[in-house]
């Protein structure tokens, strides 16, 4: 119980230092951004300067770059980001609250397949070491680091969507899973590939180690010695790999969203930064940090579910 | 180095994996010159050609007519020149970086190891996509950011080594006879990190041609006219209903040089004996 409250308070620290962490990550982005050329009326045509003045009044652009940090922070607090500049008609909230359900659904899903599979492949592999499955499964884990996303989902969507008709090629409609099953492959294979690398190695090594042999000693069939026994230690190198891997998801979702069509949140940020629409960026770091530092809060309580060492400290 | 040469030999995938490799680079290089086409010349008669249409398109060519062998071999000599520029970055920078804080130890190291972890625990791709918008898209800048990214695995892996040769006897010796920290470590810490070195050097490579071809596919790494795979490859994925080849020709060339030089890097570990982590 006491170890809980430790572990709860820890949690809350954590928590409590994303804030200035966050503010952190703003600040140095929205002086990152002014202090960059061109604005977000930059246009092929020059604007006459009447109107110009006019949008940039309209957009309190005219104001002293802090006055306009300060009313950006305000406005934050209150749970607005702003206007964005590109989309005229939209706010960048409203933006957010249409792409993220896409992004979040695809980056979990796929981050989930990637755990599945590769742990169960890992396991599989190392159970049966040396066999064709073994061989298998490191061939893939290979295969799956070396070839980069935005490869694979082209490739993918070539044989089952245009040649055999199976998948969509690509697009979006709310609702259907079928859309999202190729994006969730091609995103889910780098890191499946390495944490089916990592399973195996660990798990072959915990196999060899003397708790695992008294536990077959006492008769315990492999099935209940693997799940019981061996999978929670074996486990910890994965857990500490997950959180590069949901960067890469992250990150790896920007081209995965383009190739397929998908109307999520990570176009925004690529282009929001070219076309210098400042709230568009902003409100985009600060719900990319804001989900990386949620997911590294789970991460480690996954972290010291499976390692007693770690709750201790 | 006799055992792990003969080690490394001995291993068929790697031996097999490097003379492929080889041969990708070998053939980027001279391939261009058993070609008549220039790689931004334009042929308006077979624009999205099949592969082994006239006038020598062997790979066909794209929408704008620009023969894809010439082009393909053009962005594989991008890619490879970005990854070893920048892999030779990193290592620079990480290997200093990573023996100074690993020989000098206590607050210095606990400093720098810091630096490392709040580094690493960014999304250095947001990071890199900030800068070049920032400064603008150019390959100098392309170079900087990819080895600004890429020296922290390399400082963490040569800090750890580090740490262990400075505990053995003939650093002590060296002390005792009077050597400065930075003769040390020039001269006893980093040849014993050669091993390692050369094993991440080796995995390197494959991680920034392919954070390069990343970068390239979103439009922020290298600009036309100029080529990578990378961009070659976005080029192709929005053509691929029509015309796959234009897509699959530099997409197989990058799956296979990263396989490659992925193979090679693994070999090079198990043949020097370097341990993971």
């Amino acid at each position: 119980m006491a170890r809980l409250t430790a572990m709860v308070r820890y949690l809350m620290t954590r928590l409590a230092m994303a804030i200035p962490t966050l503010f952190v990550i703003v600040t140095i982005t929205f002086f990152g951004m002014r202090a960059a050329p061109g604005g977000p009326f930059d246009q092929e045509q020059t604007l006459p300067p009447e109107i110009l003045s006019n949008l940039q009044t309209a957009y309190g652009l005219g104001l002293p770059v802090w006055t306009q940090y300060l009313r950006y922070l305000d406005s934050v607090a209150h749970g607005d980001f702003g206007p964005s500049f590109k989309y005229k008609d939209f706010t960048v909230s409203e933006l957010i609250v249409q792409g993220l359900p896409v992004t979040l659904t695809l980056g979990a899903t796929a981050i989930l397949v990637a755990l599945v599979v590769g742990i169960s492949i890992g396991v599989l592999a190392a159970v049966h070491q040396h066999s064709m499955l073994d061989h298998a499964a490191i061939s893939l884990a290979v295969l799956g680091v070396a070839i980069p996303s935005f490869v694979v989902l082209p490739a993918l969507a070539l044989l089952f969507g245009i040649h055999l008709h199976w998948l969509p090629v690509a697009g979006w409609e709310p609702g259907q899973p079928k859309f999202l099953i190729m994006p969730v492959v091609a995103l889910a294979l780098p890191p499946l590939a390495y944490i089916a690398r990592l399973t195996r190695g660990s798990m072959l090594e915990v196999l060899h180690s003397p708790f695992i042999r008294t536990a077959r000693a006492k008769g315990l069939p492999l099935r209940t010695v693997i799940v019981r026994h061996a999978l929670r230690p074996a486990l910890v190198p994965v857990a500490s790999f997950l959180g590069s891997a949901v960067a890469a998801i992250m990150t790896g979702s920007l081209v995965v969203e383009s190739i397929a069509g998908l109307p999520g949140i990570g176009r925004y940020l690529v282009q929001g930064a070219v076309n210098r629409d400042y709230t568009l960026v902003l409100g985009m770091v600060i719900i990319y940090s804001a989900l990386l530092i949620f997911m590294g809060l789970l991460i480690d309580i996954v972290y010291a579910w499976l390692d007693p060492r770690i709750r201790a400290s | 180095m006799q055992d792990a040469t003969a080690r490394f030999f001995a291993n068929r995938i790697a031996v097999a994996a490097l003379a492929v490799a080889l041969g990708i680079v070998l053939l980027s290089i001279v391939g261009p010159w058993f070609n008549p086409n220039r790689p931004d010349t334009l042929d308006w008669l077979h624009v999205a050609a099949r592969p082994g249409t006239p006038n020598a398109h062997w790979f066909g060519t794209d929408r704008l007519g620009r023969d894809l062998f010439v082009r393909t071999l053009e962005g594989t000599r991008v890619s490879l020149a970005v990854g070893l520029l920048a892999s030779t970055v990193s290592v620079l920078i990480g290997v200093g970086y990573g023996a100074i804080a690993g020989y000098i130890g206590g607050r210095t190291d606990l400093i720098m190891m810091r630096i490392i972890e709040i580094l690493s625990g960014l999304p250095l791709i947001f990071f890199v996509i900030f800068v070049t918008v920032i400064v603008g898209r150019s390959v100098y800048v392309l170079f900087a950011c990819i080895g600004a990214v890429a020296w922290l695995t390399m400082a963490r892996i040569v800090r750890g080594q580090t740490l262990s040769i400075r505990q053995q006897e003939f650093v002590e010796a060296a002390v005792a006879c009077g050597a400065t920290p930075s003769r040390i470590i020039l001269r006893h810490v980093v040849p014993n990190l050669l091993g390692t070195v050369v094993v991440y050097a080796t995995l390197s490579v494959p991680q920034i041609i392919l954070l390069e071809s990343f970068l390239s596919f979103l439009g922020l790494g290298i600009q036309v006219p100029s080529a990578s795979l990378g961009s070659l490859v976005a080029d192709g994925a929005g053509e691929l209903q029509a015309a796959p080849w234009i897509l699959l020709v530099p997409g197989s060339f990058l799956a296979v040089l990263l396989l490659c030089l992925n193979l090679c890097g693994d070999g090079l570990r198990d043949a020097l004996d370097v341990r993971e982590g």
